[in-house]
């Protein structure tokens, strides 16, 4: 099979969803004559001109509400936050319009919008740059919380949130941009509210997603080289809602479980998918539910500093060998 | 409310010509050094320039005192310099070492230093304009004739933050002197494709706020108008705002291939080179002699140096220090 990097399975998915249907445009800061911050809406602007690739100035509660305004008229905006971090400027047309159109209305308004962009740490860009703030939305009823993990998941979920009626929320790990992974030629969708096993194994459950299944296939591999530990990592890719049963099928097959995330691990995704195993599952289980996360500081710009602070290999073996009482 | 751009007024000596020409070229030996720099990853993340804008900083800074308190974004190496922090202490914090500004927490973006009141180093557009207004509030309440100047770019104004800023500054007259540095782009999006009114003075106006127009390559129109502005608002009579002309001669960060903006459009900027334009202005008139010029260069060359020498000697922030000042600690609790 072909293999294309994370950012342009985003882009095929950007560029069959608008080909597709004529609703659907993207708007953002630098989307469309820059080709993307990061490159994901490249060559858009010439394939679909300026009426829907749609560069703003840096106004982003502005530009996130004229999408929920457009998405309440029966428009599929994308909207392009540079970086999650700014998001955190939009929030109030997120949480308070854009999740709550349809509950307030009784069902007679719909918001389908999707908010995408860069999320997570890069290298070295310090604190105000390197954030995981997935928490943030997850929280949210009315929102659905989407991050790929590999260029072929983040095509498919991105065409499916695309075609979501609801708020979809899209993060996608800035250092998984130029990740390349194998992507079929043939149009498929990822559905939304589906994980996936992307390693089988009978000893213990990994739950994790985004950039942190990188960290944990490698965490892995070394554990069955180094003490034959048969790690089963589990993909969420959608955060909310939860794949439950996913959750639950491979729990009772291991009864060992770590949660892995890049986010800070207070009040976090990874908290309640533990609080979820604790008690949905807590007959299954052998161990304590084992927690591995950035630690509970701002990002460091320090060079030492920052891979100190974000899980790693190391951090993800251990865990799993104390949850196999190892 | 507004006036038009401000024409070069200053009638300048020898002594204060050479000192604004030399902090002109500490700040801009020390960007080249950095770039230098980042290209061998000793400096990494994001690394924005200030070449080309280094009239605004120095003639603002230049006319406040020791105890005013400066904001800049994430393009402040020249502003933290000019402040008084010490060029060691700058590229200190860019290698990500514990003597740094930030003891390496901060990097490029987010230098700061109480002692010298520079406030950061914010790297989230338009974020430092509130807090711009609330250190200048805090001075109006202690009653202290102190005045509070916040830098932010072009990009800044379609931010709701800055009309909130602009709004709350004017209701509350409170000594704050905004410096806008315009130098027409926000990143690749030009001045003209993100503003409705690109005269963007005009917007504070709106809020009541003396707003002027200056040439931000002059360094002398610069100083005329900082302190014109200064001393009016340590005066009381509340905050004001000067949008600066400039322009940026390198990229936006270093991972920029300006494609939004021709070569001839930069070259013709170039022309216009405040260093340049000071030393013309001070040789015409007799007051600067090459051999001054090379003297005040290589004074800036060997600060660089020493500051590049003390970096590559530093020590990065023990392990064990990893999870400090996430709050405060027990010997400051009070
Ligand atoms: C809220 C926010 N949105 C987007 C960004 C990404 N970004 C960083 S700098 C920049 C352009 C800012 O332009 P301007 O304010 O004119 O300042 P300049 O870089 O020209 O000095 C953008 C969009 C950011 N840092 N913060
Ligand atoms: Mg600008």
């Amino acid at each position: 099979m072909r293999e294309i990097a994370f950012r342009d399975a985003l882009n095929e998915a950007l560029a069959e969803e608008m080909e597709r249907d004529p609703d659907v445009f993207l708007m953002g800061e630098e989307v469309a004559e820059y080709n993307g911050a990061y490159k994901v809406s490249k060559g858009l602007l010439d394939q679909f001109g300026p009426r829907r690739v749609i560069d703003t100035p840096i106004v982003e509660l502005g530009f996130a509400g004229l999408g929920v305004g457009a998405a309440l008229a029966g428009l599929k905006p994308v909207i392009e936050m540079m970086t999650f971090n700014f998001a955190i400027l939009a929030l109030d047309q997120v949480v308070n319009h854009a999740a709550k159109a349809r509950y307030m209305s009784n069902g007679q308004l719909s918001c389908p919008i999707v908010i995408r962009g860069a999320g997570g740490a890069g290298g070295s860009l310090a604190a105000q740059h390197s954030q995981s703030l997935e928490a943030h939305y997850a929280h949210v009823p009315g929102l659905k919380v989407m991050m790929p993990a590999t260029p072929k998941d983040a095509k498919g979920m991105l065409k499916t949130a695309i075609r979501d009626p609801d708020p979809v929320i899209f993060i996608e790990s800035e250092v998984l941009y130029g990740y390349k992974g194998e992507v079929p030629e043939e149009e498929y969708l990822i559905p939304m509210g589906k994980g996936e096993i992307k390693r089988e194994g009978g000893d213990c459950t990994v739950i994790t997603w985004s950039r942190m299944v990188h960290t944990v296939m490698d965490a892995a591999e070394e554990l069955k080289n180094s003490d034959g530990v048969d790690v089963e990592v589990l993909d969420l890719r959608t955060l909310r809602p939860l794949d439950k049963d996913l959750i639950r099928e491979s729990v009772k097959k291991t009864n060992r479980v770590v949660v892995v995330e890049e986010a800070w691990p207070w009040a976090s995704v990874g908290a309640s998918v533990a609080d979820f195993v604790a008690r949905d599952l807590f007959d299954w289980l052998d161990a304590p539910v084992g927690r591995v996360n950035q630690r509970d500081v701002p990002m460091p710009y320090a060079f030492n500093l920052e891979p100190l602070s974000l899980p790693s290999v190391e951090r993800v073996a251990e865990a799993v060998k104390k949850a196999c009482y190892l | 409310m507004t006036e038009k751009p401000q024409a070069r007024v200053e009638n300048i000596d020898r002594d204060r010509g050479h000192y604004l020409l030399h902090q002109m070229l500490r700040i801009r030996r020390l960007e080249e050094r950095c770039a230098d720099l980042y290209a061998q990853t000793k400096i990494r993340g994001f690394l924005h320039l200030y070449i080309g804008e280094e009239a605004v900083a120095v003639g603002v800074i230049d006319a406040l005192r020791d105890d005013d308190a400066v904001l800049g974004t994430y393009r402040e190496h020249g502003h933290a310099l000019m402040k008084g922090m010490s060029a060691e202490s700058i590229m200190a914090e860019m290698y990500g070492n514990v003597e740094g500004c930030s003891m390496g927490r901060g990097g490029s973006m987010h230098l700061f230093s109480k002692e010298h009141r520079f406030f950061g180093g914010h790297a989230i557009v338009g974020a430092g304009l509130p807090p711009t207004v609330g250190l200048a509030l805090a001075d109006k309440m202690l009653g202290r004739d102190r005045v509070t100047v916040g830098f932010f770019g072009d990009g800044s104004v379609a931010e709701g933050e800055f009309h909130e800023s602009m709004n709350l500054a004017a209701l509350w007259q409170v000594p704050a002197l905004f410096c806008c540095e315009n130098n027409l782009y926000a990143m690749g999006t030009a001045l003209d494709r993100h503003q409705s009114q690109p005269d963007l003075h005009l917007k504070a106006a709106s809020y009541g706020i003396p707003s002027i127009q200056v040439d931000g390559m002059d360094v002398l129109a610069v100083s005329h108008a900082a302190r014109r502005a200064v001393a009016a608002i340590r005066d009381g009579s509340g905050p004001q705002f000067i949008e600066f002309l400039t322009y940026r001669f390198r990229a936006h960060s270093m991972f920029d291939p300006e494609l939004y903006r021709d070569k001839a459009e930069v070259e013709k900027w170039k022309e216009r080179d405040p260093i340049k334009n000071l030393t013309t202005y001070l040789r015409e008139r007799d007051l600067l002699t090459e051999q001054e010029y090379d003297e005040l260069d290589q004074s800036a060359r060997q600060e660089v140096e020493r500051a590049v020498e003390f970096a590559e000697k530093g020590s990065l922030e023990p392990v064990e220090d990893l999870l400090r000042f996430v709050y405060s600690e027990p010997e400051e609790d009070r």
